[in-house]
């Protein structure tokens, strides 16, 4: 079949209808609203079978797709950043109920300050809520992620909700040429949702979600989640295996770019990893040994599969678009912790962030965080985590603030110019 | 279940709810429940909210014969609406047989039902949502120790309003808020009222669409006396005229039970300690003129 120009979030809806989904409870958010006006008009033209329902929250998404999820449908929802956090309770508390479904996060910087464009500080607000997690950086693997995440969910040794993520405009809204897979395919890879014993019918009473009191049935519960997320990360090995033998294209569960003789590694994930990737090229062609790694698979954390991709690596250059307040990026913690004490890792992880609400990261920035990295490497001395700005975008950012201040004291009554000393701080 | 319950002696005589729950002894709650329950019967999934009821389900127990869900505090009736939506889409597949078709039934106290939960309420009645709800209704935040909700009585003292004058604010008129949403039907009931209870929920079984029912759930523990006055103190509550009995169905709204020669509400507000500041040190007359000016309003709109 030939490859089609489908936006992110187009191809987020065909991998529901492909995924062949019984429901589909919604809720728009920018820049995720695409995704389900897309379903919308398919399940109102009849191309797609299945009941779709707007409700008034996310909150209530999230319970109503866990509820449909525990009684027995295959269910798929989407939404983005504050909308994610909005549902906070329930993501948690669907993942704790073991219901298997899959949500499509459009990843969107969150509030404050309010904006549209994408970070990843959304989607990491889940990652430890039992959510497995599914990063694309092209809209193909959107597709894919969302056909692999409902294998994934649906496994009886996981039995999880699944998130994939996907970031705002620069692919929700990109058009990319898009191989989508044969229906015929599709339904072989994936078969119908099997619920088992867990969901609701007269003749078989069940209880769900039930109270525990006290710590050791708690942890037990908590614990079986973490086991079942752990699991996952060989069913997961499994379903790509699968999904290459079947449909060609590599799914696991890191890619892996110019790693094998690499001495620095960029490692980060989504979108912008096509960004590094493209300066890794550049940087081959000056005969710099540089590479990429990106985790697709961020839940279950594929531990061992990244550091095996490491060894040898001299400098890794952590690239995190996030920013967790007061520590810094999450990734760079994460990578840490993974490697820390193992026989081989490298020796130099530098930490950079960049990206946030949708922030360029220039071919330039890619080299010098090569460079950067490579000199901590030979000297030994790892620098202190850098917040990625230029130079340019901090002169327009006072020429921003200037005209503020000249707005606020030119047009307020109450304005900080040509009070007495002392007045402009009372406003 | 298809015979219609007229009188006393029609009340179902099999009891359905199983014994040994942790609900306080005389929880009024708990008294409609039961009877809530054997008219409904066992056929029902029960879509919870976080409150004193989620401890009737705690691992490994249950007193329910039929199925439960515990959602969250906001979000109960949204949790109904992925059941009934899923269980609709596994019928009309034939993945279901009829029979095993469910009842969904929202169970939550008034802190979910006037407050956290009221916008996933209105939205599963915008949507016209084919289940029941059931507000067990005890005036406060009952299962953290009775702080006011948006339930409580004016003049109430709780947890969080222990000053003289009790809470300031006004009991919230969920059945009118209720209502304005035009949904099927909306009752109120009490446990020491069963004739009336069964009749109402009976009415709302056989019905489609959003049926919402409160019912005043007298509490020894939050309201302070002791458990064996429940019914008393519920049936006084009918009585005085502080509990309207009532329904709405097609735009209509109707008294199932106007009584006559009220008795002061005093009557039931001295026997309840959240009241005993309006009696002790001395009676404050302002504040009881108050409440049954309130109460005696709202009659003389009603005759």
């Amino acid at each position: 079949m030939a490859p089609t120009l489908l936006t992110g979030n187009v191809a987020a809806a065909w991998g529901a209808r492909l995924a062949r989904v019984d429901y589909v409870p919604a809720f728009p958010i920018t820049p995720q609203t695409e995704i389900i006006e897309t379903l919308g008009a398919w399940v109102d033209s009849g191309d797609m079978p299945g009941r779709m329902v707007t409700l008034e929250s996310e909150h209530s998404m999230l319970t109503a797709a866990g509820a449909a999820a525990a009684t027995g449908v295959r269910v798929f929802s989407a939404t983005s950043s504050q909308g994610l956090l909005h549902a906070m309770e329930m993501i948690y508390t669907v993942a704790g109920w073991r219901a298997p479904f899959v949500l499509v996060n459009v990843s969107r910087g969150l509030a404050s300050p309010i904006t549209l464009e994408a970070d990843h500080n959304d989607v990491l607000a889940a990652r430890d809520s039992g959510f497995l997690q599914i990063h694309c950086a092209d809209c193909q693997e959107v597709v894919d992620g969302v056909l692999l995440a409902y294998r994934l969910a649906e496994d009886p040794a996981v039995r999880l909700p699944v998130m994939v993520n996907l970031d705002g405009f620069y692919l929700s809204f990109t058009r990319e040429p898009v191989n989508l897979p044969d229906p015929a395919e599709v339904a072989q890879f994936l078969q119908p949702f099997d619920p088992g014993a867990i969901r609701f019918a007269a003749s078989a009473p069940e209880s769900q979600a039930v109270a525990v009191l006290g710590g050791s049935p708690y942890s037990y519960f908590r614990y079986e989640t973490h086991l079942a997320a752990q699991n996952a990360v060989s069913v997961y090995g499994d379903i790509a295996g699968e999904f290459r033998e079947r449909f060609g294209r590599e799914r696991g569960a890191v890619e892996a770019y110019q790693t094998e003789d690499a001495e620095v590694v960029f490692f980060m994930m989504g979108s912008f990893a096509t960004k590094a990737r493209e300066a890794v090229d550049r940087l081959r062609e000056a005969g710099q040994r540089v590479g990429l790694l990106r985790p697709r698979l961020l839940r279950p954390y594929p531990a061992d599969i990244i550091a095996g991709a490491l060894e040898g690596v001299s400098g890794v250059a952590v690239i995190d678009q996030n920013l967790s307040v007061g520590q810094g990026g999450v990734l760079h913690t994460e990578l840490s912790a993974a490697l820390y004490g193992r026989e081989g890792a490298p020796a130099v992880l530098t930490s950079f962030i960049g990206g946030l609400g949708g922030r360029e990261i220039s071919p330039e920035e890619f080299y010098q965080m090569a460079a950067v990295t490579r000199q901590a490497v030979e000297t030994g001395v790892t620098p202190p985590p850098r917040l990625l700005y230029t130079e340019t975008e901090l002169r327009e950012i006072r020429k921003l603030q200037s005209v503020a201040l000249v707005e606020r004291d030119e047009t307020s009554p109450r304005g900080g110019a040509g009070k007495p000393p002392g007045e402009e701080d009372k406003q | 279940m298809s015979e219609t319950i007229r009188r006393m002696k029609d009340l179902p005589s099999t009891h359905l709810l199983g014994t040994g729950t942790p609900m306080c002894s005389g929880c009024g709650g708990l008294e409609a429940l039961h009877q809530i329950y054997d008219v409904l019967g066992e056929n029902t999934v029960f879509v919870n909210a976080a409150g004193c009821m989620t401890l009737l389900s705690v691992y490994p127990f249950t007193p329910f014969r039929g199925s439960w869900l515990y959602t969250a505090m906001g979000s109960a009736p949204a949790g109904a609406q992925g059941v009934r939506d899923a269980l609709d889409i596994l019928l009309q597949q034939g993945r279901l047989p009829p029979e095993d078709d469910l009842q969904v039934v929202v169970l939550t106290g008034d802190g979910s039902a006037y407050g956290m939960g009221m916008s996933a309420t209105s939205g599963a009645m915008d949507r016209d949502l084919d289940f029941i709800y059931i507000c067990y209704d005890n005036e406060g935040y009952g299962n953290t120790g009775q702080q006011y909700s948006s339930a409580t009585p004016h003049g109430a003292t709780t947890a969080t309003s222990c000053g003289s004058r009790g809470y300031p604010g006004y009991k919230k008129d969920l059945f009118s808020v209720w209502s304005a949403h035009r949904p099927s039907y909306v009752a109120t009931v009490i446990g020491s009222e069963p004739l009336d209870l069964a009749k109402k929920i009976e009415k709302a079984r056989d019905m489609t669409g959003p049926r919402m029912i409160i019912a005043l759930s007298p509490c020894p523990t939050g309201w302070d006396y002791d458990p064996k006055d429940s019914v008393d103190i519920g049936k006084l509550a009918v009585k005085t005229g502080v509990w309207p009995l009532k329904e709405y169905e097609n735009g209509v709204v109707t008294h199932t039970r106007v009584p006559r020669d009220r008795p002061p509400v005093e009557e039931y507000l001295q026997r309840q300690g959240r009241f005993a500041h309006l009696f002790r040190p001395e009676r404050n007359e302002e504040l009881l003129a108050e409440i049954q000016d309130r109460v005696d309003h709202y009659w003389e709109e009603v005759v």
